[in-house]
């Protein structure tokens, strides 16, 4: 059950990314710290505010609008000079909230990260029907379960909306010849920093769904550079540039690294006599793998799952019409 | 370009040791903040201890972002994994120095600074040699491509930081200097530590003879003339990837040589010892104008001194500041402060 929220979060913020990556061709380290911001915001308001829809309102607010504010400064700064430096720039960015985050303690819990009350509606104490439906209880948990996947699904819908729209066509336009889409007469630093506002408030909701799911925050699970990692390997795995990648991207992420990790933490005590084979495959390595599995399929696999699908369609489409000339 | 301007850019480059005609400005700022600074400490001992620490730390973050610089600028090609040889270096200087403690715990001068020598050999020749690995595997197929070499680079940095924490292990190490460089002089009130001193006079004199070697030799010409225009280069005839590559070696090493100084200002020692350092390169060079190596040094040491005043008067501050800093110099100068290329 927690895997498809974990899924449907990892959608939107896997999705808002691939907007910057996928569609317009930029990369942003910063993304996670949205994400992070999101969830920080809506933590601490529940945290100081207590267990009130109103915290979670002006946590959530809050949140978005710093995120607004930061994806306009640092897009507009780091931009005007040269793109590549957005991922330079976007990376110290994020690095320095990371350590604002740890040395403000008080207000964040640091390291340990702060673990907070959500409204009673939302937890598992909150009875809706009092007997269980298909063995499957019914209770304040289902109903964030449900809210959560409703909220991402049409966040998802709005980003379809968004890169099927005019804006996302000249996204595109961008993302193939900049000087082309400039020469146009497109604003072409205007159209790159409205479209990283829209991927940071976009990741600002997600750190929010995510909070109030795990009634947790801290760095490990928002801010890391792991989880910026699992981001990047998600867009890549399902393809850059289509939304659906996202999904199913998210989709094989979250099961393997579920299956995957147990099945080598089952493997691992099995294999501890041998030399060399217990030191690559422990429990602790997993994030080489990742690493591994990265860098391959950016070499050999660039399009994804999803694009390498769409090309083949592309291609059986070619030949069927040429077969019926 | 023509071939006229080129030889005429390669003599105004070549002109610059024309004290008039140099850019003083920038160096102007990092002795204004340092007077600045003096006023809001206070105490001179503590402000000149704070200033040789922030030297130092300019030093290190020279020593790493020099080969970046160069490298970005004459093949455009961001190395996003440049941290990964700062760690690589690091662990060699720990893995060499567990194996000489008999040179290093001996009271003897000239016994340690040996010792110190045969570690910063091996740990740059070390990262060099997996820098030209990297550069082979890893850079070679995406030469142009900006996007996939960030992608790239970082998946590439991840695993040999992985690789690194298989070999050692990934629990926090300790790390000493041989005794001799340890401790420190006391001027007056002012605490002078003795490592902080040798680190800035090992980055002044790599900036030297970066310097000169830029300036003096044929490949120093070869690779400032590649920096203002790679593409004409190839023209008159030159192999500028063979080139490419021995600079994405030499970077490398550099790295490896700042990982030493590094670990050993740090004392401490884990898998992500480089990625920080990393991101003050980047900031460094963005600051100083890519390619460009007086820029490089004059940013790296202004950077460093403003932080690390910042953050003794306001701890929290001390990366935010540097942001701050960066955002200001881009908006005076923004293409760095001492602008090499046209792109």
């Amino acid at each position: 059950m927690s895997v498809f929220v974990k899924v449907a979060i990892f959608v939107v913020l896997v999705g808002s990314f691939d907007l910057l990556l996928g569609y317009t061709g930029m990369i942003s380290f910063a993304h996670t710290m949205y994400f992070g911001i999101g969830a920080y915001g809506t933590g601490i308001a529940l945290k100081s505010m207590g267990a009130s829809w109103e915290a979670i309102a002006i946590g959530f607010l809050s949140a978005a609008l710093l995120s607004f504010v930061i994806a306009v400064a640092v897009g507009l700064f780091s931009m005007r000079t040269k793109t590549i430096f957005f991922a330079m720039i976007t990376l110290a960015v994020a690095n320095a909230f990371a350590v604002l985050v740890n040395q403000f303690y008080t207000i964040t819990g640091g390291h340990d990260g702060l673990i907070f009350q959500i409204p009673r509606i939302l937890k598992p104490a909150f009875v809706i029907i009092p007997r269980d439906v298909f063995g499957v209880p019914i209770n304040g948990t289902t109903l964030s379960y449900y809210g959560i996947l409703l909220i991402s699904g049409l966040l998802f819908l709005l980003m379809l909306r968004i890169v099927n729209s005019p804006f996302g066509r000249v996204l595109q336009a961008i993302r193939e010849n900049e000087l082309r889409a400039e020469a146009l007469g497109f604003n072409v630093l205007g159209h790159r920093v409205v479209v990283s506002c829209i991927a940071a408030v976009l990741a600002c909701v997600a750190g929010a769904l995510n909070a109030l799911w795990l009634r947790f925050v801290g760095p490990e699970v928002t801010l890391d550079l792991q989880v910026m990692l699992d981001v990047l390997l998600i867009v890549v795995i399902g393809g850059m540039g289509t939304l659906y990648g996202a999904v199913i991207g998210a989709g094989v992420f979250v099961l393997a690294e579920t299956y995957l990790q147990s099945a080598i933490a089952y493997i691992a005590p099995m294999i501890q006599e041998t030399p060399m084979l217990s030191v690559i495959i422990h429990p602790d390595r997993w994030v080489f793998w990742l690493g591994i599995l990265f860098v391959v399929s950016v070499y050999y696999f660039p399009e994804g799952i999803v694009g390498r699908l769409r090309n083949r369609a592309i291609k059986r489409a070619a030949t069927k019409k040429w077969m019926r000339w | 370009m023509n071939r006229q301007d080129i030889s005429e850019t390669a003599i105004s480059i070549g002109s610059t040791t024309n004290l008039l005609k140099r850019d003083w400005l920038p160096i102007m700022i990092v002795i204004a903040a340092a007077l600045i600074a003096l006023a809001f400490v206070g105490s001179p001992s503590i402000w000149l201890t704070l200033t040789l620490a922030g030297l130092a730390m300019g030093m290190m973050v020279f020593i790493v972002a020099s080969g970046l610089t160069l490298i970005f600028g004459l093949m455009d090609v961001l190395n996003f994994g440049h941290g990964a040889f700062v760690t690589v270096g690091a662990y060699l200087a720990y893995a060499v120095l567990t194996m000489m403690t008999g040179l290093t715990v001996a009271d003897n001068l000239l016994l340690n600074v040996l010792a110190l020598i045969a570690v910063v050999v091996v740990a740059a020749v070390g990262a060099g040699l997996l820098g030209w690995i990297f550069e082979r595997i890893i850079v070679r197929r995406v030469y142009g491509d900006h996007l996939k070499q960030i992608l790239i680079t970082m998946g590439g940095m991840i695993v040999i930081e992985q690789v690194v924490m298989m070999i050692w292990g990934s629990q926090e190490k300790l790390i000493q200097l041989p005794t001799s460089l340890r401790g420190a002089f006391v001027m007056g009130d002012a605490v002078v530590e003795k490592y902080r001193l040798l680190v800035v006079v090992f980055g002044s004199v790599l900036f030297l003879a970066m310097y000169f070697s830029l300036s003096h030799t044929r490949i120093g010409l070869l690779i400032r003339a590649g920096v203002e225009d790679a593409e004409m280069i190839q023209a008159l005839g030159y192999r500028i990837r063979r080139l490419f590559v021995g600079l994405f070696v030499v970077g490398s090493g550099l790295a490896g040589f700042g990982g030493v100084m590094w670990v050993f200002y740090r004392g401490t020692l884990t898998a992500d010892i480089g990625g920080e350092l990393m991101i003050l390169a980047f900031i460094v060079i963005i600051m100083g104008g890519l390619g460009s190596i007086t820029g490089c040094f004059i940013s790296a040491i202004l950077v460093s001194v403003v932080a690390n005043y910042v953050a003794f008067l306001v701890p929290e501050m001390a990366m935010t500041s540097t942001i701050i800093l960066l955002v200001a110099v881009i908006s005076w100068r923004p293409r760095g402060l001492f602008p090499l290329t046209k792109r």
